[in-house]
């Protein structure tokens, strides 16, 4: 009966260990500090009908990087846990974890910092930017960009989950390579965990990828050929088509591994006929486009703020956009430089070995654009500006670093090495994390009517500059010295002040966050003095900074006509015509994106626990809420012109 | 945890090790990851040095330099945006191909003498190595003569690993029902550290061996006191090894069940369709 009901869950998986009983007391006092203030402000209804059932992709976006920013708090503690237990763990100590318990916190950091920071970062900027840089009022499916959010939400909640049942994470890295990932070595629920986070928010990605380029595809405002698109609507839509190329390959894979574990099938085991390595190549056909989906909006972003700031056009733009479709056909052959060492062969090896450094091409002419695109321009160091120069710093670093490793021959002394760590995040701190703080400082006025501070967003960049190097130099180091990345304990006391040296850099890392913090709460504070009244603080070029700050929720009452590549910029040159008001439609708010999602969350929450009841209640309410919303043909209101046109002139 | 990782005598530290090759392959892998980088750096410094010049002269604040907000694009300077890092990708790539087919890790290596068979068994947490011309086997710890190449058979009967000695050459994996061959050469003699370096599970960093290479008349005074062991490694023993463990300290067996390493492996072969026979699993086929 017991079995029946709850599955293996018992009483046991509650939390008995000092992280599991503290995290789980840091959830509960979170979301109760949160539940408190709704209540105790009345904010509950504001909460429900603004925000959580918002289809307006601007809101969307905001709760996206709401959210990402959590998690990378998150993420940033693990991070910090195993630094300190890197620092310590040498000779006869042996730190503060336990090996089980570091694995579980880098397997659990890199899964995060993935899905959860940075892709979350990118659908929050994409959501609120593509569609008024394209000029449209929405994207082409509001529902579904409502749950892709909300998945996306669900599988950050489960993936903090096992602090309360379980009390384990996968402890298997954060692509969890079979066999190791299999019954026979991992039999925890944790494994389980790390499929169903993966596997849900997966699913929310892909869908919002969907969702996006047929937004791209299909809704820009007349005039706006496929060769007038802003280079950041490029680089989302290249970006975005490696998502939909590439994420059902990781559902299909991960879903595999889950029948190997739930029904004891033999797709990736070793024994059985089963064949790890099949897994190996599955998800890194998915895993190496997945690490160019993180960049390549940002090469995008770096595009609009570079020509922005140099007063300037941007250099070589047929040039930048074939680039960047020749960085995602390119992303999709190169997989098997993630493991060189498996014994393909010289041959095969050779070959994927060229085709990666054959990307170096590409990704060095886009640089070379940018710097033609500063040459004869009138350049303001803002700081989305200052954030684009540390860019170039470390992604030619790492770059350096990514292309000595596609020779398979060096590969096989770097790779599993932490000079491959240093590479990756080198990539992506320096690459997409700082192409993310370049566009999120830039639009930031966009989003809320006033910009942020600079003295102190460029204090944090410093910081986070250094930190970056003191951090990451020791790492490549400790390559050198054959250190392999993961270690929870090692016997070289030499190697111990490079642990510690990187352990000072993610302190001054830590102090750089904590000046943005203090950066967004003193821009708020001092608001009035940095209101942007003209919608258009940077004297952009495209399309967004045409509407006001923050843009009406219906973006433009008239859609825009686009004669060129620099709409705006034109625009201004010329003169706008007067406004003709005609009505528009616009999608209602709807719950059931929230409804979708947590049904699909307790059928998981069933599949770590084998609670069967669960599971058939999860996913024929998930399917059920869809047939629901697809049924209703009420999906949207009218705003008409009159109210339209009162609206305008109310404003201005 | 118990200490004696601690107490087990290490190698001293190697310093920057994959810069102190010991042995023919990881001194050829040295000397690609020196030009590699030489070459790029070739292109990749000046780049980096113009973004912050040109960014730095073109600021708003000089009144002297040009502006000019319409120019957009050249077609020479365009050639050479995309030439550029494409010549020195088409060297990389030559040395790429080169490099990929001189130090393949199944290829033989060079030299008068045969190569000296090893078979390792990665288990948890622990390396089994297998001598089969001389019938001896070891533990966490493997000795053979310097200047003679020697082919390490890897396998694995644990979780996918992969083994790495960084002074002597890159890691190559070793899983479970597959045999990869490296080729390794010391040439000098000395310990050196091994290792795993792929994630396997809990005991992960503690599984570490001393690779001992030593001179040829050395190796045969080692061979024979290892014959002499009290220790042997028939299955029985075998299986208690397979059962996860930390930390063992290095053992010497002066004989092993018969036909070990061909049965260690075949425990995973799929039968193939039809046959019934077992069938070897090539990573590269
Ligand atoms: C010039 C372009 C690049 C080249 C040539 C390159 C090359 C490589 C190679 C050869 C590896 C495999 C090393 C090994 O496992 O032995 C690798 C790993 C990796 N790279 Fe790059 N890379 C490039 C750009 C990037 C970018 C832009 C990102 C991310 C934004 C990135 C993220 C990663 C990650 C996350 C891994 C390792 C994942 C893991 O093993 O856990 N790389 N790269
Ligand atoms: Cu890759």
């Amino acid at each position: 009966m017991w079995h029946f009901i709850f599955g293996n869950l018992t009483w046991a998986a509650l939390p008995h260990e000092w992280f599991t009983i503290g995290g789980t007391a840091a959830m509960f006092l979170m979301a109760g500090a949160v539940v408190g203030w709704l209540t105790y402000a009345r904010r509950w209804r504001w909460l429900w009908s603004e925000w959580l059932t918002s289809t307006d992709p601007k809101k969307i976006g905001v709760m996206y990087i709401i959210m990402a920013s959590l998690m990378l708090f998150r993420g940033a503690l693990d991070a910090a846990m195993i630094w300190l237990q890197q620092a310590m763990s040498v000779g006869a100590s042996h730190g503060y974890l336990s090996a089980d318990h570091f694995q579980q916190i880098f397997t659990a950091h890199g899964d995060i910092m993935v899905f959860f920071v940075t892709m979350g970062f990118l659908a929050g900027l994409l959501n609120i930017i593509l569609p008024l840089q394209i000029g449209a009022r929405d994207l082409a499916f509001p529902f579904l960009n409502s749950l892709g959010f909300w998945l996306y939400v669900a599988g950050a909640v489960f993936v903090n989950l096992f602090f309360v049942f379980g009390g384990e994470f996968a402890a298997t890295g954060w692509l969890s390579l079979p066999p190791l990932s299999e019954l026979a070595y991992s039999p925890g629920v944790g494994m389980d965990y790390w499929i169903w986070s993966l596997q849900i928010s997966g699913l929310g990605s892909l869908i919002a990828g969907i969702n996006f380029i047929v937004t791209i595809l299909k809704m820009r405002a007349p005039g706006m050929t496929l060769m007038k698109m802003p280079m950041f609507v490029w680089s989302s839509l290249c970006s975005m088509v490696l998502v939909v190329s590439v994420f059902p390959i990781l559902a299909v894979t991960i879903g595999l591994l889950w029948l190997d574990r739930f029904f004891g099938m033999h797709f990736f085991t070793s024994t059985g006929g089963g064949n790890p390595m099949m897994y190996v190549n599955l998800i890194w056909m998915w895993g190496h486009p997945e690490v160019y989906i993180l960049v390549i909006p940002s090469f995008g972003i770096f595009s609009e703020v570079v020509s922005t700031f140099s007063q300037k056009k941007l250099f070589g733009y047929a040039s930048q956009v074939a680039a960047a479709i020749g960085i995602t056909l390119l992303a999709m052959l190169v997989w098997l430089h993630h493991f060189f060492t498996m014994g393909a062969g010289a041959d095969v090896n050779a070959f994927f070995g060229i085709m990666t450094g054959v990307i170096a091409i590409p990704t060095g002419v886009q640089i070379f654009d940018w710097i033609s695109t500063m040459y004869k321009g009138k350049i303001i160091f803002t700081q989305s500006l200052y954030w684009f120069l540390g860019f170039v710093a470390t992604f030619t670093f790492g770059g350096v670093a990514g292309v000595l490793m596609s020779s398979p021959a060096a590969d096989f002394q770097f790779h599993n090495s932490l000079f491959l760590v240093a590479h990756f995040h080198t990539m992506v701190i320096g690459g997409a994390l700082f192409g993310i703080f370049s566009g999120l400082t830039y639009w930031f006025p966009k989003v809320t009517g006033f910009k942020l501070n600079e003295r102190l967003g460029k204090t944090a960049f410093w910081f986070w500059l250094t930190g970056f190097f003191t951090a990451f130099v020791p790492l490549y180091i400790l390559g050198f010295m054959g250190a392999t990345r993961r270690l929870d304990h090692y016997t070289d006391p030499a190697w111990q002040p490079f642990f510690i040296t990187a352990g000072i850099g993610l302190v001054i890392i830590a102090i750089g966050a904590a000046v943005q913090i203090a950066q967004l709460i003193v821009s708020i504070r001092q608001r009035r003095d940095n209101l942007d009244i003209s919608g258009d603080p940077w004297n952009g070029r495209t399309l967004e900074w045409s509407t006001k700050s923050p843009p009406p929720f219906y973006n433009f009452a008239v859609i825009p006509e686009v004669k060129s590549r620099d709409a705006f910029w034109e625009m201004k040159q010329g003169g706008r015509p007067q406004p003709v008001y005609q009505d528009i439609e616009l999608p209602k708010n709807t719950a059931m994106g929230i409804y979708v999602s947590a049904f699909v969350f307790l059928a998981g929450f069933g599949f770590v626990w084998h609670i069967i009841w669960l599971i058939v209640l999860g996913l024929g309410g998930a399917v059920t809420c869809v047939i629901i919303r697809a049924l209703d043909e009420e999906t949207e209101y009218t705003v008409t012109a009159a109210e339209l046109a009162s609206m305008e002139n109310n404003h201005s | 945890m118990d200490q004696t990782d601690a107490l087990r005598t290490a190698p001293a530290s190697a310093g920057l090790a994959l810069f102190q090759p010991k042995g023919v392959v990881a001194t050829g892998e040295r000397n690609l990851i020196v030009t590699a980088v030489l070459l790029m750096l070739l292109l990749v410094v000046p780049v980096v040095a113009a973004a912050f010049i040109i960014a730095y002269k073109f600021r708003a604040g000089n009144q002297r330099a040009a502006y000019d907000p319409n120019w957009d694009h050249n077609k020479f300077l365009q050639s050479l945006w995309w030439g550029l890092p494409a010549l020195v990708i088409l060297c990389l790539s030559v040395l790429t191909w080169r490099g990929a087919h001189d130090l393949e890790p199944s290829k033989p290596l060079q030299s008068s003498l045969p190569p000296l068979v090893v078979q390792v068994v990665a288990l948890r947490w622990k390396w089994l190595f297998i001598y089969p011309e001389q019938k001896v086997a070891t533990l966490n710890f493997v000795e053979f003569p310097e200047n003679r190449p020697v082919r390490f058979e890897l396998t694995a009967d644990a979780p996918m690993n992969s083994f790495w000695i960084p002074q002597l050459g890159g890691q190559m994996y070793a899983m479970a029902g597959m045999v990869n061959n490296l080729y390794l050469m010391a040439s000098q003699t000395g310990e050196f550290t091994g290792g795993a370096a792929e994630i396997n599970g809990r005991g992960f960093s503690s599984m570490k061996f001393t690779a001992k290479a030593v001179t040829a008349s050395d190796f045969s005074v080692w061979l024979a006191a290892a014959k002499q062991s009290p220790r042997g490694l028939p299955w029985s023993d075998y299986l208690k090894l397979t059962q996860p463990s930390e930390n063992d300290p290095p053992a010497v067996y002066s004989w092993y069940e018969p036909g070990l390493y061909n049965k260690i492996v075949a425990q995973f072969m799929a039968p193939a369709a039809g046959s019934g026979e077992p069938q070897l699993i090539m990573p590269g086929m």
